[in-house]
């Protein structure tokens, strides 16, 4: 266990909980705190890379890289921000705006045909052509009603994922 | 002779024998503060061992046993260690979801592909909480010395242990060492042409060593099984937890080993002492080291008056309740494997070495300020590989036989990765299942 860390107060948790809009309870926020000091090996108050892609099944998952990015460099408060998406009492909103920021790289809130074209490029690998992915998505796009060149924005994600169960849930192992 | 004596040694500490390796009092659970003997109860209820206390209170263990029944402690066997198992963590396969993406049917729609939240439930699921890194975890046993009766109680334990035990083991050792080297030094020069009779009074001279080294520590340990002899065409394989698993196993039978050559005082070991039961050395850095070890392996075990070889197949330290991967070197080299299942219990002191956080040096100093190491040795029944099975088969299905044997359980991970990054075809595998997914469902009309 984290032999550098001090212990959180009372305080600190509820500013965690409030931070993550009460998506977590007080007990799920020591185990991740717990969680945080394990992965934060040189203590720096963040994650850096080599630790993150030193949890194997973190470093085999397709996007990695992309959710590497968004979280690197983050302390503990945003950390837990970060994955209030995984609760079980995240509304459908927020998981579908979480989903939407992995989309949107750059952060300007619009998602084009490149940053659709991306993510699945991380999904399929060398195993889908380039030109076929352009095909697929062109052509799902295209019975959903958009063109190639929309930009989709959050309230497009809503309306296709709106209305769907969105299975994200991960539970925190409380001790 | 060494294992009666560690036994009896622990006589001598027998009104400690509840008193566990500690931590300064932390965790402050409302549960747990109802009354000092009901929340020690609550604490003690799974740990105590009906075998140590048979051992200790020999005549008076119906008597002990009626009085911890009234108080309402309850007794676990060693053996069934199946209680720990509850406590631990659900089972891994809840964890590890190796079948990637479900397979949805029907046509591709637009939100298919942009529902990415099963990979995701999967990354967050791996930053909370992930099997590989739970190996490694040294869990630290539940503080008891919380309350007002027990920290006195501590710390004078304390000042037994750094106080009496401590010396009286240096100096153990240390006369273990004079008696060793005045022997040693003697047969190693002397008897250099009658080699015979040189090794075995060598072989005889490491099993003593290692057996002052398991007293130095207050070794309970507890051989199960027939003990092993010395044939061609057999390799021993065991479960790894820390560098004293090699010194319990060789007090009983002095083994040839594979090991990694370290530095300090340990490699100067290695080198002089180790060199005389037969040793392999390998570098974990090299890969091209590995067929050159291959080889070695081969013709040690074929060799005749070759002592046997210890392979422990997991190639690095697991926390003992977990086993990783094997790897499949030990396994194909065509001889029979003797599965040697170790199981540590934390009664006393937690006896897995965490390599990162400390070095063997204060590993051992932990070991021998602690109240006594107390462990379970089963030899178990040697396998063959069966027709048509591949080594990595053969690897896991010896696996399987440990872990059940030990209690402990199996992680789909490679021990190596605490060095190496994962290989790239993990992912690939992943990518393929769903890009193939993708495909088959355009089709779909």
């Amino acid at each position: 266990m984290g032999n550098t860390s001090s212990m959180l107060t009372q305080y600190d948790i509820e500013e965690v909980q409030e931070h993550c809009n009460n998506t977590f309870s007080q007990q799920e926020i020591v185990s991740l705190y717990q969680r945080f000091c394990q992965l934060d090996r040189n203590s720096g108050g963040f994650i850096s890379a080599d630790e993150f892609l030193s949890v194997p099944e973190f470093a085999v998952n397709p996007l990695a890289q992309r959710l590497f990015r968004m979280i690197d460099g983050l302390n503990f408060k945003e950390f837990v921000a970060f994955l209030s998406a995984f609760s079980s009492r995240a509304t459908l909103q927020h998981k579908v705006e979480y989903i939407f920021k992995v989309y949107d790289s750059d952060g300007n809130g619009k998602v084009a045909f490149s940053d659709l074209l991306d993510v699945l490029r991380d999904l399929t690998g060398q195993f889908i052509s380039e030109q076929q992915r352009e095909l697929v998505l062109t052509q799902v796009l295209e019975e959903a009603g958009y063109k190639k060149d929309s930009i989709l924005v959050l309230s497009d994600f809503m309306k296709i994922l709106g209305n769907s169960d969105l299975k994200m849930e991960v539970e925190v192992p409380v001790d | 002779m060494w294992k009666e004596g560690s036994v009896a040694s622990l006589v001598a500490i027998q009104t400690s024998v509840f008193w566990n390796e500690h931590q300064p009092p932390f965790r402050k659970r409302k549960d747990v503060y109802a009354g000092a003997l009901k929340g020690c109860r609550n604490r003690y209820k799974q740990v105590c061992s009906l075998e140590i206390f048979q051992k200790v209170f020999s005549t008076g263990s119906l008597f002990w046993l009626q009085l911890l029944n009234a108080t309402g402690w309850k007794m676990s066997k060693l053996k069934s260690s199946n209680l720990e198992l509850d406590l631990d963590r659900p089972n891994i396969e809840d964890y590890l979801h190796t079948d990637s993406i479900q397979e949805p049917l029907g046509k591709l729609r637009l939100r298919d592909l942009l529902d990415i939240s099963p990979t995701l439930r999967e990354a967050g699921g791996a930053i909370v909480d992930d099997s590989f890194t739970r190996c490694f975890k040294s869990n630290p046993p539940e503080p008891w010395n919380w309350n007002v009766y027990l920290f006195p109680l501590w710390c004078l334990g304390v000042v037994v242990r750094y106080g009496i035990l401590f010396p009286v083991r240096v100096l153990i050792l240390t006369l273990g060492w004079i008696i060793f080297l005045s022997c040693y030094i003697p047969v190693h020069l002397l008897l250099k042409g009658h080699d015979k009779l040189r090794k075995r009074l060598e072989r005889a001279l490491v099993e003593l060593i290692c057996s002052f080294f398991v007293a130095s520590w207050t070794g309970v340990v507890k051989y199960h099984g027939p003990r092993p002899c010395a044939r061609p065409k057999q390799v021993f394989v065991a479960n790894h937890t820390s560098m004293i698993d090699f010194i319990i196993l060789e007090q009983m039978t002095a083994f040839a080993v594979i090991m990694q050559k370290h530095p300090g005082w340990v490699g100067l070991l290695q080198s002089t002492i180790l060199e005389s039961v037969g040793c392999i050395w390998f570098n974990r850095s090299e890969s091209k080291d590995r067929e050159i070890v291959a080889r070695k392996l081969r013709e040690h075990v074929e060799g005749p008056d070759n002592n046997p070889l210890l392979i422990f197949p997991e190639g690095t330290c697991v926390n003992n309740h977990y086993t990783v991967m094997f790897k499949k070197g030990a396994f194909e080299l065509g001889s029979t494997v003797c599965p040697i299942a170790i199981k540590y219990n934390k009664i006393f002191v937690d006896a897995f070495w965490n390599s990162r956080k400390q070095s063997f040096t204060t590993h051992l100093l932990q070991l021998m300020t602690s109240w006594a190491v107390v462990c379970d040795v089963w030899y178990l029944e040697p396998q063959n590989m069966k027709p048509g099975e591949t080594p990595i088969e053969f690897a896991e299905r010896v696996r399987g036989i440990i872990s059940a044997r030990a209690g402990i359980k199996k992680v789909p991970w490679d021990g190596y990765l605490k060095y190496s990054r994962p290989s790239p075809k993990h992912r690939e595998r992943k990518q393929q299942a769903f890009a193939e997914s993708v495909l088959r469902r355009l089709e779909d009309k």
